[in-house]
């Protein structure tokens, strides 16, 4: 009988702890998207730095991004090769391909690296210029570290992403193209067909939708995880691991709950 | 004028400052001594707003700083020349751009020239070669880190300076310059200090007058030589400390020169 009451008090200090943290993360990100706002007006602090943040991630990633969606076209081309080979007409390979790579792998996919690898950058700058008081030095100095550090990095996360998300999307594009042809020989006109006859402009909006969600997803996460990271090295750690996780789960959840609200009404 | 009243701070369970008062006049420099981790990086971080007080208020320039809006506290720090104990030199900046960014005035840090000359004057200031300004802050050595520090603290001409540590870390021959330089920027430039340390000979040597800060509390202030006639045992422990500690840097000194 005690147990259960000694267990019961510990589930609802448990609660309460969790729920008070999880209202001071909301409390401190609502604070940093107001910040964020206010400093839009600081175009001539963040403006060089959003360019200079935005050529480095986007050469940065745009290999890595390419080679996943080129194998991703491939790999999605063979499989409907196996699934589908006698079942279904060829042109509808075609559809198959541009319909799983716009909807879905692109974006999904180069959002999911760029978490890994933007995401972790942006976690670990902030937390090592926080552990090291670079970020106090710039508040000391009457400057406002989310102009100079935090708006640069959504700023260029929110153009670039799009950019490679498309990238990808023309990529896997074309080596699913070049995969059915090797593997089962289709045809030009087919494969064209194809992804013509079920394609809607609307679905490259959907595309750029989802990729604006993830880059703010990928940006905003990592960025506010690092700028508030505490105890030094063993912090920087921990926030960079966190950001990556965050950022891919908030990725996934997003990828659902836009599928819901964009395709299915 | 800097004024601490009563100001107190805590993290979790852990009370680093109780009731703390302070006084510091114009044009004066104060040390602030005392072991590690008992809270004098946060007594300074108060004055500039960086850390705000549980209880007790900081004055600033006649300004009531935990009380001042953003915009308030950002012009009021603009005021207020700060030393990070590492220099906390921006990575990705060169040495030149980290000063640049310590003019605070918006309209002199658009002005090339000025900037350009502002900066050859700070370097001047510290004693480091205009060269020194096209390095990246990983090729300096930690006393020129501390230098580069203290002059990006200096680029806007601030009416306060507030120095976190500026010799620990240092050999005992940087340390003295960094003492020097402390010296010739309140005489230079005439600027109100608070200077934090544990280092007792060093600070004895900068301060006009000399605070202890000990178990969250001010346990003594006076000129040095005040400090250095108490009977107080906890400034007395401190102090033989710290003469411990010295006698065993000047044997260390010692050797290697013997050595080499």
């Amino acid at each position: 009988m005690v147990q259960e009451a000694e267990l019961t008090l510990d589930l609802r200090r448990l609660v309460g702890r969790w729920s008070l943290r999880a209202a001071g993360h909301a409390g401190r990100f609502t604070f940093l998207l107001l910040d964020l706002l206010r400093g839009l007006t600081e175009w001539r602090v963040y403006v060089p730095r959003a360019f200079e943040q935005a050529l480095s991630v986007g050469y940065g990633s745009i290999f890595i991004v390419l080679l996943v969606a080129g194998f991703a076209g491939a790999v999605t081309s063979l499989q409907a090769g196996y699934q589908f080979t006698g079942s279904v007409p060829l042109y509808i390979y075609g559809t198959v391909i541009v319909e799983s790579i716009i909807l879905e792998l692109g974006p999904v996919l180069t959002g999911l690296i760029l978490a890994g690898r933007v995401g972790a950058r942006y976690a670990a700058e902030l937390g090592t210029m926080r552990v090291t008081e670079q970020i106090d030095a710039l508040e000391s100095l009457g400057r406002s570290p989310v102009s100079h550090l935090i708006l640069p990095r959504v700023l260029a996360g929110l153009v670039v992403i799009p950019a490679l998300t498309m990238f990808a999307n023309v990529t896997g594009f074309f080596s699913g193209w070049v995969a059915l042809k090797a593997s089962i020989g289709i045809t030009n006109a087919d494969f064209i067909y194809g992804a013509r006859y079920y394609f809607r402009p609307f679905d490259l909006w959907y595309s750029m939708t989802k990729a604006v969600f993830f880059a703010a997803a990928v940006t905003l996460i990592p960025c506010y995880i690092g700028y508030n990271t505490q105890q030094g090295a063993e912090g920087v750690g921990r926030s960079t691991t966190m950001a990556v996780v965050a950022a891919s789960v908030t990725i996934l959840f997003l990828d659902t709950l836009l599928a819901q609200l964009l395709l299915n009404h | 004028m800097i004024e601490l009243l009563g100001v107190s701070k805590r993290f979790l369970d852990n009370i680093v400052l109780d009731g703390v008062s302070l006084e510091v006049q114009d044009g004066e420099t104060l040390a602030l001594l005392g072991p590690s981790g008992v809270g004098k990086s946060v007594t300074l971080k108060t004055i500039n707003g960086l850390l705000r007080p549980d209880a007790g208020d900081v004055i600033v320039d006649g300004l009531h700083v935990p009380r001042l809006s953003r915009a308030e506290l950002s012009h009021l720090r603009s005021k207020i020349g700060y030393v990070f104990q590492y220099g906390a030199l921006f990575d990705s900046m060169n040495v030149r751009e980290n000063i640049r960014l310590g003019i605070t005035n918006e309209d002199l840090y658009e002005d090339e020239a000025y900037c350009a000359e502002r900066v050859r004057e700070c370097l001047r200031l510290v004693n480091l070669q205009p060269e020194v300004a096209e390095k990246m802050p990983a090729e300096l050595s930690g006393g020129m880190k501390k230098r580069v520090g203290i002059a990006r603290a200096i680029a806007g001409k601030p009416k306060y300076l507030l120095y976190d540590e500026p010799t620990s870390g240092l050999d005992p021959v940087n340390a003295d310059v960094i003492d020097g330089l402390v010296e010739r920027l309140r005489d230079e430039l005439g600027v109100t200090s608070v200077v934090v340390s544990h280092d007792v000979r060093g600070s004895f040597r900068v301060a006009d007058r000399v605070a202890l800060l000990w178990q969250a509390k001010i346990r003594a202030v006076g000129t040095p030589e005040e400090v250095l006639a108490s009977r107080d045992p906890a400034v007395l422990q401190f102090l033989e400390r710290d003469l411990e500690m010295s006698l065993i840097q000047a044997e260390s000194t010692a050797e290697q020169k013997s050595g080499s």
